[in-house]
């Protein structure tokens, strides 16, 4: 493989990109999209299902901060390969359920560290003016946590959507769908056309994704518009943490 | 040796089972020790890479913009697809996977660096720069050893993540531990596949709690203050 080098390897991607028979059809390019695509919406929105709502009660009654860090950083220990494979080669078998079972239990810890830290991280003050002013417990999370919260909510969801396209990616090794069938298909065949055709098809979509989901983070964030000049409000959180990943 | 039983554990394929330690030892540790050699080229180089690109971006802050865009965009790329796209370049081979490695950590070291360099107060330069400290000086003694806890705090993730990744190298035959997952897969090997996994957290925790006890160390002044 890669006989003719780096010139040949990228003829080949080309060739492989632009034959219409690659896009269509149940094993084509488009279905794969969708599939990942598939996977990654119903992976992330369980998730969400679960984390978020547990992680903004958990930061607004300021409790189990720790739990929740500590959640994120065994998230980042444990390989996605690993886990795709353990629930491959017990109970689940191969295919979507393991596949989905593994992406939801990668998405957990982003969205619920980071629902956590978005509402906990909401400036005492504001949260005892608010009750001052006689607004009850849920008044206070839905109308001034929430709000406040959205931008390291929205953080979450990308870093957990992220998450989820590149484990999808691998989870062609257990048998499922997605773009991830061609680089895994390419690398074992040697076929160097489908697996840098796939690879970049990849990429693209986490790009795209990412770009998108950063795009919606701006829009979402109610003080950024008011707060040009002032920088927010914030403790200092441990950014680090929160804003990177463990990566497939 | 102790004649095989008919139920042993290998033929069974239990999740646990002591005969597979024991007959496969040789295999074991060959993966770990690529497992732990591909992450510290990693993460060494990624380091060595990392410190000179925050001290570019801290002297033309205009490159800071430009050059974390262009890392995030990398590490935005699913790994599994970061090594196929170095194929073309680097074939199907350990440089493939050591490139990439080095790359994901790589961009967590900047942006920690720059973190914790940029997290030294102000004073403490002013300081230092009126008691006649030349940048280099200064940069060695006093903002270095001030960001130190930063920079471990990054060195800490980038080995933990190094070594999550690592197992992806086995699609090129490169996995380290992941190698005895992939080939477990084939197989149903229930054994490997809980063995290897769990060296590999083990191995995650392990390099975690000594770069703390780096850390720690290398911060006296951090302790006294409690």
């Amino acid at each position: 493989m890669a006989a003719g080098g780096p010139v040949s390897a990228l003829r080949e991607t080309a060739t492989w990109l632009t034959d219409g028979g690659h896009w269509g059809g149940g094993e084509g390019i488009a279905h794969r999209l969708l599939e990942h695509v598939g996977l990654t919406v119903v992976a992330v929105g369980l998730a969400a299902l679960v984390a978020v709502p547990l992680g903004l009660w958990l930061g607004h009654i300021r409790r189990g901060g720790t739990l929740a860090i500590n959640v994120s950083n065994v998230g980042r220990a444990v390989p996605t390969f690993a886990v795709l494979v353990l629930l491959a080669v017990g109970p689940l078998g191969i295919g979507n359920t393991a596949t989905v079972v593994a992406l939801v239990l990668f998405a957990l810890p982003p969205l619920l560290v980071n629902a956590y830290v978005g509402v906990s991280e909401v400036d005492r003050d504001i949260t005892e003016s608010a009750r001052g002013m006689g607004l009850s417990s849920g008044q206070i999370l839905r109308s001034v946590e929430l709000p406040l919260a959205a931008p390291l909510l929205m953080t979450g969801l990308r870093i957990a959507t992220v998450q989820v396209i590149a484990t999808a990616t691998i989870a062609a090794l257990i048998g499922g769908g997605g773009l991830g069938r061609f680089v895994v298909d390419g690398f074992a065949q040697h076929d160097t056309g489908q697996l840098v055709g796939g690879a970049l098809l990849v990429a693209l979509l986490a790009l795209a994704v990412e770009a998108l989901l950063a795009v919606l983070q701006r829009r979402v964030d109610p003080v950024r518009a008011a707060d040009r000049r002032t920088p927010p409000a914030r403790t200092g959180a441990p950014a680090v943490q929160v804003t990177s990943r463990e990566r497939p | 040796m102790l004649p095989l039983a008919a139920g042993n554990c290998l033929a069974q394929n239990t999740w646990i089972c002591g005969r597979y330690l024991s007959t496969r030892q040789g295999d074991i540790l060959a993966a770990l020790r690529q497992h732990i050699t591909l992450t510290l080229v990693a993460v060494v180089v990624g380091l060595l890479i990392a410190i000179p690109v925050a001290l570019v971006v801290r002297r033309w802050r205009w490159s800071e913009g430009p050059i974390l865009g262009f890392t995030s965009v990398l590490y935005t790329l699913p790994s599994i697809a970061l090594f196929g796209l170095l194929v073309p370049f680097t074939g199907l081979t350990t440089r493939t996977v050591e490139i990439g490695l080095v790359i994901y950590s790589l961009v967590i070291l900047v942006r920690n660096i720059l973190a914790g360099l940029d997290g030294v107060p102000a004073e403490v330069k002013e300081a230092a720069r009126g008691m006649g400290y030349s940048s280099g000086r200064m940069l060695l003694q006093v903002e270095l050893p001030l960001a130190l806890p930063t920079i471990v705090a990054g060195l800490r993730i980038a080995t933990v993540s190094t070594i999550a990744l690592v197992t992806v190298g086995a699609v090129i035959g490169n996995g380290g531990l992941g190698d005895l997952i992939y080939d477990a897969l084939g197989s149903n090997f229930k054994a490997e596949v809980l063995t290897a996994s769990v060296l590999c957290v083990a191995l995650a925790v392990v390099a975690d709690l000594l770069l703390l006890v780096l850390q720690r160390s290398l911060t006296p002044w951090r302790r006294a203050a409690r």
